[in-house]
């Protein structure tokens, strides 16, 4: 199968159970959200599927390839790739530097030694496009740490469509996000690839019926129930579980 | 690139002002210029790329030893001996740092240190070689570039260091630059995020690791070929913390600091040492403290404190 295919997924520290046997699945051009109460196990799932933590049991394919034994970094190199729920970014470095470390390392130009890093045009002219993307251009040379934590946000997925991802995971994209801003974010997954693979992990259900074709329930580590918005939104038991208890 | 050229025009000017001013002082001056070299390794792979380390003596004394050797024993050149020296150093930094790239913060200080310690272990024990506690006598080197030959007054030691010195320096400033240089920034504010853009933040750091070993040991490489002598302190402690103090005093993670730095601290030592041989380090200990509370991105940062102070900012240095 194409795009991604998780299978009894499982997810233990210690004693708690996280994940409890997901099956999941995200074929190219999916627009899927992932919702939830917090605590759900909704930031693990995609740890697990990003590499950043090892799974207890299950599997996980990508293009029908078995990649567990992928660590992260390689995992990216295959176009999975996640934004921070928590912003994690080069704090020091100016917006611009921000994007070019992830363009010039995706172009196999990281290590070079001998130019200067801002010297090749198609590198740079894709930097200038994510910057007027998500309207950064008059940030560009400030360092991030400068930044208003909305704009951080906006910073952490540009930063993450850098990397030209075949799958997209977006943990809480527009957590913090001043609601003036919003727009953007919904705007730049509007504008993403047709056939890229999107999850988006999200509280705010505006961005998640504006986004989502799908939508799959979290609780307590399992899978409650998939649908489409409309199914959601009529579904009773999502709604006192979830809908009901987060927006009265 | 005129920045390029004002800053090799400002460092030729101070070294030939030095040279001018303390003629009967070249021996010092040269021990500086050796010293900035061992910062300047250190500004590479401390303030560059963020890896702690109390241990850069380890390199610098492997390739000590390694020009020493080869001077004695293979060839004279002084040159090729700088190239030995360069081997061994990234020889040493490449083999320890495939372990202590894995590790990070406390343990990596430790294990940078106690590598230090067993170069000198080995050093002390392999008399035969070495020469141990004795130190590596008989280094002959031969004319620099079959042109000058080292002098009794230190001419050509000087310049060649210098020479040395500010070619090291120009490597370093291109390194900075380059996407190989960002990535290590990008390793130094958070090896997380870099992990998510697909890169092996290991492999990075035991390449930068591997490079400030060659420079390391080309500091080293020098420092035998002029003194004619490699002694069991060049592996020691003190000379690790001492280029760790001379960069912090001049500021991480910009190259001008390293130079700064290890000028001040060496010209500070020689003249509080001079005047009172036993209190000389509350002299460097209290401008350490002077510069990490006021500074705290060191002496480099001066100027746009002192802008900044004038104008009424209250976070001079930060
Ligand atoms: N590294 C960890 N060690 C122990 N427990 C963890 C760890 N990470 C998450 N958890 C726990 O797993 C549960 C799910 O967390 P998380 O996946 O962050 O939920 P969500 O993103 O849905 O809010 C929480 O109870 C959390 O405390
Ligand atoms: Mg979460």
């Amino acid at each position: 199968m194409q795009g991604l295919e998780v299978r009894g997924l499982s997810k233990r520290f210690g004693g708690l159970v996280v994940s409890e046997d997901i099956d999941f699945d995200l074929p190219p051009g999916a627009r899927k959200a992932l919702i939830g109460p917090n605590g759900a196990g909704k930031s693990t799932f995609a740890n697990l599927v990003t590499g950043i933590l090892a799974p207890t049991g299950g599997s996980i394919r990508f293009d029908g390839q078995d990649i567990a034994a992928l660590d992260e970094a390689e995992r990216v190199k295959h176009g999975i790739a996640k934004t921070f729920q928590i912003t994690t970014l080069f704090s020091g470095l100016t917006v611009r530097e921000n994007l070019r470390l992830p363009v010039l390392e995706r172009q196999g130009q990281g290590g070079r030694l001998f130019r200067r890093a801002d010297s090749d045009p198609k590198i740079e002219a894709e930097v200038e496009a994510l910057l007027a993307q998500f309207d950064l251009l008059a940030l560009a040379d400030r360092p991030v740490v400068d930044l208003a934590y909305g704009q951080q946000r906006l910073v952490e997925m540009a930063l993450t469509l850098a990397l030209k991802p075949r799958v997209l995971i977006l943990d809480e994209p527009a957590a913090g996000v001043p609601s003036s801003e919003t727009h953007l974010i919904i705007e730049a997954i509007e504008r993403l690839p047709e056939d890229l693979a999107v999850l988006v992990i999200e509280h705010d259900m505006d961005l998640v019926f504006r986004v989502a074709r799908s939508i799959v329930v979290l609780v307590q580590g399992r899978i409650l129930t998939e649908g489409t918005p409309e199914e959601i939104a009529r579904n009773a038991q999502v709604r006192e579980l979830y809908l009901g208890g987060a927006h009265g | 690139m005129t920045g390029r050229l004002l800053s090799i025009f400002l460092i030729l000017a101070a070294g030939a002002a030095a040279y001018l001013l303390f003629p009967y002082n070249l021996a010092f001056l040269t021990r500086i210029l050796i010293m900035i070299v061992l910062v300047l390794s250190l500004d590479l792979i401390l303030g560059l790329a963020g890896i702690a380390t109390l241990g850069q003596a380890a390199m610098y004394g492997a390739g000590a030893y390694a020009a020493g050797l080869f001077a004695i024993h293979v060839w004279a050149d002084p040159v090729a001996g700088l190239l030995a020296g360069a081997v061994a150093g990234a020889l040493l930094a490449a083999v320890s740092g495939a372990v202590l790239m894995r590790t990070q913060g406390l343990t990596l200080i430790m294990l940078t240190i106690a590598v230090a310690q067993i170069c000198a272990e080995i050093a002390n024990r392999a008399r035969g070689v070495t020469g141990g506690a004795d130190g590596l006598r008989g280094i002959r080197p031969g004319k620099v570039l079959g042109l000058w030959e080292f002098d009794f007054i230190g001419i050509t030691g000087y310049w060649y260091a210098f020479a040395v010195m500010l070619l090291v320096f120009l490597a370093l400033a291109i390194i900075a630059r380059s996407p190989f240089g960002l990535s290590l920034r990008g390793i130094h504010e958070s090896p997380e995020r870099m992990v998510a853009i697909g890169v092996s933040v290991y492999r990075r750091r035991l390449a930068a690791y591997t490079m400030g070993g060659a420079i390391a040991g080309i500091a080293g490489a020098l420092s035998a070929q002029i003194t004619q002598l490699v002694s069991l302190e060049s592996f020691s402690f003190t000379l690790s913390a001492e280029a760790l103090i001379m960069l912090i005093l001049g500021g991480t993670g910009r190259l001008y600091g390293a130079i700064l730095g290890t000028v001040i601290f060496m010209a500070v030592h020689h003249v509080a040492a001079a005047n009172d041989p036993f209190n000389w380090l509350f002299v460097i200990g209290a401008l350490v403290l002077v510069v990490v509370f006021f500074l705290p991105r060191g002496l480099v940062a001066l100027p746009v404190s002192l802008k900044r102070l004038a104008k009424g900012g209250r976070h001079a240095g930060t």
